[in-house]
């Protein structure tokens, strides 16, 4: 039994798991203008310098996260992209303040001000969700001839989660919840997926150990 | 076939609930800036700004061409009822210039007084300029910037105004982050005891409730300023308690003849001013976490 070329995790697992990493971006994206509002202000380029800095983040995110396919495929990796994930969007709530006030000291200009604090709070966390795609394609592709297939059905699911993030926070959401509330529930998200995607793996694993003694022992 | 009556029924509908003054309306200027449509219209001798005309937005600010002092809209008169809690404004805030009337009335009535008006618009600046008769002079400065930025920097500088209109709302779509206790803790920064805000605010929609609770919270008791002509309504207060009525009308009656060619009719504005709770008490407070009040102006 080949751990490695034979991913542990169902397919299903690792779509619904994309689904919900789509989601989580265009949530915390969406209200990164609201974070940001207090010290740069409403204007149009503030929402540029965070669609710029999520862009850029998801590139490099994509690139890494399809580099480290490469080598040994394995769920727990898989994992820890969402439990990272998690632990580095807690920045956005227990430092904005404190990120945001200096950087409204040092920078005048909110254009500039806005898009240093976008890469000190959304960076991170962004670029490592954006590992999770990449990533979720290798291990959901068995053979070449399916490949182009499994990636389309990636990034349909995927950008599906991300559709419903961005409406479900917009129109819902913001008048339901607290910002900090919404972030929150994103993070357990996340680091419930991670979870998730671990138990799924050691239970599979135990059951083909299992299977394996049972063939053996016959 | 259907589809196509459905069409024309609602085009008709569209076009009958045009007001018939319209009709003549020229459209004198148009131009989309970052953050909307501007339009310029003129009728006869009155000539007004308009933002987003396609998604039925109001007017902006009018001018009469022939009577450029005369303030044309019951809010912008509505504005200076600040003068009876505050007679002698030396540092003016503006936040939202509009056609600049409100900035213009002031430097003619405080030629001494150093205006500063923040705008986000460039655009809004220079149809200000070119179409309404605005300039800016060694004491009225335009700063092409959000209003909330701007406030907290002046706040960290200590820098105070004695006069602050709050008029960032252009009925189209609400900046958020101006609506919110923080921000009022912030323009409250800026004030000294005897310094009067103005407010132009919302007097519909649930967001009346949440806007009303936001302010008392942030100031204690306000005057509730509404006309029963207009939809606005302008909240004014300070920082130091409320001054009484009597003291009001003193000031309304030593006013009066000052701001006669404005069309201000300050005397009628004393027993105006409420203090008289109207709104929902229990409506949560806007905060810099819960703010979703363009999702509650449509409720």
């Amino acid at each position: 039994m080949n751990d490695n070329s034979t991913p542990t995790v169902s397919r299903a697992i690792v779509a619904g798991m994309a689904f919900a990493s789509g989601f989580c971006i265009m949530t915390v994206e969406m209200l990164g203008a609201r974070i940001l509002s207090p010290y740069f202000g409403g204007s149009l380029s503030v929402w540029g310098s965070i669609i710029t800095i999520f862009m850029l983040a998801l590139a490099l995110g994509y690139l890494w996260g399809g580099k480290l396919s490469a080598r040994k495929p394995s769920a727990i990796t898989f994992a820890a992209f969402f439990i990272g994930a998690a632990i580095f969007s807690t920045p956005i709530i227990v430092l904005s303040d404190a990120i945001m006030e200096s950087i409204f000291m040092a920078v005048e200009d909110p254009r500039y001000g806005s898009l240093f604090a976008s890469i000190f709070l959304f960076f991170l966390p962004t670029s490592i969700l954006g590992m999770i795609s990449p990533y979720a394609v290798r291990l959901m592709v068995q053979n070449e001839a399916h490949s182009g297939q499994m990636a389309g059905l990636l990034y349909f699911i995927s950008t599906l989660g991300s559709a419903a993030g961005t409406l479900g926070t917009s129109f819902y959401f913001v008048l339901w919840f607290e910002v900090n509330q919404i972030l929150w529930g994103a993070i357990i998200t996340l680091l419930f997926a991670g979870l998730g995607i671990l138990s799924a793996h050691y239970y599979a694993n135990s059951r083909a150990k299992r299977q394996v003694e049972a063939v053996n022992h016959a | 076939m259907r589809k196509r009556a459905l069409f024309a029924t609602a085009m008709t509908a569209v076009f009958c609930s045009l007001p018939p003054g319209s009709v003549t309306a020229e459209t004198i200027h148009q131009e989309r800036s970052k953050y909307r449509d501007i339009t310029v219209t003129e009728v006869g001798n009155r000539r007004c700004l308009l933002f987003n005309v396609h998604r039925g937005d109001r007017n902006q600010t009018c001018i009469l061409v022939n009577d450029k002092q005369r303030l044309v809209f019951d809010y912008t008169r509505m504005s200076f009822a600040g003068l009876l809690l505050n007679d002698r404004p030396k540092r003016i805030l503006v936040v939202g210039l509009g056609g600049g009337s409100i900035p213009l009335t002031f430097s003619e009535l405080f030629p001494d007084a150093q205006i500063d008006v923040v705008e986000i618009d460039e655009a809004v600046l220079s149809v200000a300029k070119k179409f309404f008769f605005f300039e800016e002079t060694e004491n009225m400065k335009v700063l092409v910037e959000d209003g909330r930025p701007f406030i907290k920097r002046a706040g960290i500088r200590r820098e105070k105004y004695d006069y602050i209109v709050l008029d960032a709302f252009s009925g189209d779509y609400i900046p958020e982050h101006m609506l919110t206790r923080e921000f009022l803790d912030e323009v409250r920064n800026i004030m000294q005891p005897e310094s009067v805000l103005v407010a132009n605010t919302f007097s519909t929609s649930r967001l009346y409730d949440h806007e009303s609770v936001t302010y008392q919270r942030a100031f204690g008791e306000f005057f509730n300023f509404k006309l029963p002509t207009t939809g606005n309504r302008i909240i004014i207060t300070q920082l130091e308690p409320l001054p009484p009525r009597n003291q009001l009308v003193a000031k309304a009656q030593a006013f009066a003849d000052r701001l006669e060619k404005y069309g201000i009719p300050i005397l009628s504005y004393p027993s105006r001013l409420s203090t008289r709770v109207d709104w929902n008490m229990s409506r949560r407070q806007l905060t810099d976490q819960y703010a979703p009040a363009n999702l509650l102006r449509g409720n």
